[in-house]
């Protein structure tokens, strides 16, 4: 008798997405995917994704979406959450959408206090528009605006996200995950899982950074490319909890 | 029903809340400060949303969820503000989403003045952001005028899936005057089965998006989005004709301005100078078929377009009469005021040099 041991989870729509292969993306918005079922909250949720690679999440994660303007989601997400209290909200954005243009909107988001959830993908380069150099690119990392590597002196050093929101008193919970192995993987999820339980709670702003991968502008293999997370990645963007005023009162 | 001395952005405000206005979305700038000053009060007395923004990006794009979610939200600025809503602008109107936006002129460019001016109207009807988009931008001359529009722009915003603008000046948001609350008729509640709220009562997702890569689909998204122009231009057209009855001169003039010519035209009637005044209410859709037709009636020697700027509006007068009659342009503009002396001046230089 054959026994089903794995299947796509009824957070995702039945369709193929368009992220390249070993782009960490689609990882990503399984996690998101299992939380909202597992939290039942597919009826519910609106989600807001940004101008980047995820400008699609809505065809692919099954529940209310809208497409922002580059870098304005959590301003939209504000609109939203703010007309609908009880519903769960959350942005998903790259690190282009977040820590550059949308820099002002995500502060202002976190500096208020809204209860909503940011799930933001870094994967220090701009992917969509083709390997520019983003907030977050590493320190020599090259790219096709930073041909010689990120040059400090020029361009100055890479933003950890995470740990400037966590300075503002509306953060309430902030961790840093990434997806490239399964413990790291499972770590990811009660990130986000924890996130989502938070914001119905109503106690603030929380947000998961996962770092992330992009083969494709990085000029790596998928596997190479799940390595460089980890061995470089990490040791500029520490994983674990940020902020966590619940765990802290 | 008894008059209440209202001033013009508060108003306005209260106008928007019984419109049933559940969210406002604003940022400080002269010389509309007096309408989030009296949102940040009301809207909570009444329950409902009122965020002061970070900026006016933020503001226009907490306008532009709040719509996507189905309500009914609003945001309000002056000039350099208006600009820096451009983009979600731009965003409500490929995603077809409701919403209303005033637009309380100032002169400019750039960080001008805080004084009246109506140099706005290129942004506001030709370009209210990029792409191929139009909105409907409604034009008082006054309070009471500005909150009957009101109600309207949300009716309309709601009817047409479009952002509505409210095109006036620092003047009209700065003055007072006795105005009436009309009793209007219900509205029945618009369905907005479009709208992301959940999918649990839907059964299917909502994806509120302006995206449509594949430039065919885009071009016919572009189609449908003209065909709803053509019927707004068709449905909701509005305009004011005062004495071009046999008239010699008609004067075209919105919100302030068109008070100021009407004064003028009062003026020159004791001296036996026939000035008529037609006042677009609507400037996108403008009122062509309305103009050309108390134009070109007998008698009519030629239009004199007035505004506070270098001349914009007369832009669509002369695209309007084509030719038919000879169009005039006075202006003041970088936030001064035309003067009702002047315009009758101009008026009769214009009839009396055989300019006409
Ligand atoms: C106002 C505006 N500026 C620029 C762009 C072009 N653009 C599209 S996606 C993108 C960056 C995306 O990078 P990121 O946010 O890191 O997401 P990723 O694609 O890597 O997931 C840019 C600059 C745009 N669409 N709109
Ligand atoms: S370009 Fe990069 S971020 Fe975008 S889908 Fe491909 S791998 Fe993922």
């Amino acid at each position: 008798m054959s026994q089903i041991v794995y299947q796509r989870s009824a957070g995702l729509q039945d369709v193929e997405t368009h992220y390249c292969p070993g782009c960490h993306h689609g990882i990503i918005h399984k996690l998101i995917a299992e939380t909202l079922v597992e939290l039942d909250l597919c009826g519910t949720a609106v989600g807001v994704c940004p101008v980047g690679c995820a400008v699609y999440a809505g065809n692919y994660l099954n529940c209310d979406f809208i497409e922002a303007a580059h870098g304005r989601a959590p301003a939209v997400a504000t609109g939203v959450k703010r007309t609908h209290p009880y519903l769960p909200v959350f942005t998903y954005q790259g690190d282009g959408d977040l820590a550059a243009i949308g820099a002002a909107e995500i502060m202002h988001a976190a500096m208020r206090g809204e209860r909503f959830t940011t799930i933001f993908v870094n994967n220090a380069i701009y992917g969509m528009t083709g390997g520019q150099m983003a907030p977050t690119t590493l320190e020599g990392q090259k790219s096709t605006t930073s041909q010689l590597g990120r040059d400090r002196q020029h361009h100055g050093l890479p933003v950890r996200m995470a740990e400037l929101l966590s300075t503002l008193d509306g953060m309430a919970y902030a961790e840093r995950v990434c997806v490239a192995d399964m413990p790291s993987l499972h770590k990811a999820k009660r990130a986000i899982k924890k996130a989502f339980t938070l914001q119905m709670q109503g106690i603030g702003f929380t947000f998961v950074e996962v770092l992330s991968t992009c083969p494709t502008n990085w000029g790596m293999t998928p596997v190479a490319a799940g390595q460089w997370v980890k061995d470089t990645m990490t040791k500029y963007y520490p994983l674990g909890v940020i902020k966590d005023v619940e765990g802290t009162v | 029903m008894s008059k209440e001395l209202w001033k013009g952005n508060e108003a306005i405000g209260e106008a928007a809340v019984r419109a049933g206005c559940d969210a406002y979305f604003g940022y400080p700038i002269t010389p509309q400060n007096e309408i989030p000053e009296y949102m940040s009060r009301r809207m909570q007395e009444e329950h409902r949303v009122f965020v002061q923004a970070e900026s006016e990006i933020a503001a226009i794009n907490m306008v532009y969820g709040a719509a996507a979610a189905g309500m009914r939200a609003m945001t309000s600025s002056s000039s350099p503000g208006i600009s820096l809503k451009q983009e979600g602008i731009s965003y409500l109107i490929g995603a077809e989403l409701p919403a209303v936006i005033v637009n309380m002129m100032r002169g400019g460019p750039g960080l001008g003045t805080i004084q009246p001016s109506q140099s706005d109207y290129f942004q506001a009807t030709r370009s209210p952001g990029h792409g191929d988009g139009r909105m409907i931008v409604l034009a008082p001359s006054g309070i009471q005028e500005a909150v009957d529009l009101m109600q309207d722009a949300f009716d309309l915003a709601d009817r047409w899936r479009t952002p509505v603008m409210m095109l006036a000046d620092g003047m009209i948001g700065q003055m007072m005057e006795p105005i009436e609350w009309k009793q209007r008729p219900a509205q029945p509640p618009v369905d907005k089965p479009w709208a992301a709220t959940g999918q649990a009562d839907r059964g299917h997702t909502n994806f509120v998006t302006s995206l449509r890569l594949d430039s065919v689909d885009n071009e016919a998204f572009n189609q449908a989005l003209q065909e709803k122009y053509s019927q707004i231009r068709e449905q909701e057209t509005r305009w004011e004709e005062i004495d071009c009855e046999g008239a010699e001169l008609i004067l075209v003039a919105f919100g302030t301005t068109a008070r100021i010519a009407l004064s003028a035209a009062r003026k020159l009637r004791q001296e036996g100078i026939k000035a008529g005044l037609f006042r677009p209410i609507t400037l996108w859709p403008f009122p062509s078929e309305a103009l050309l037709k108390a134009a070109t009636q007998p008698g009519v020697r030629a239009a004199l377009a007035v505004e506070m700027s270098a001349g914009q509006m007369v832009e669509d007068v002369r695209l309007t009469l084509c030719g038919a009659k000879p169009v005039h342009f006075f202006g003041r503009t970088g936030g001064m005021i035309p003067e009702p002396a002047q315009v009758a001046q101009e008026i009769r230089r214009i009839l009396k040099e055989g300019q006409a």
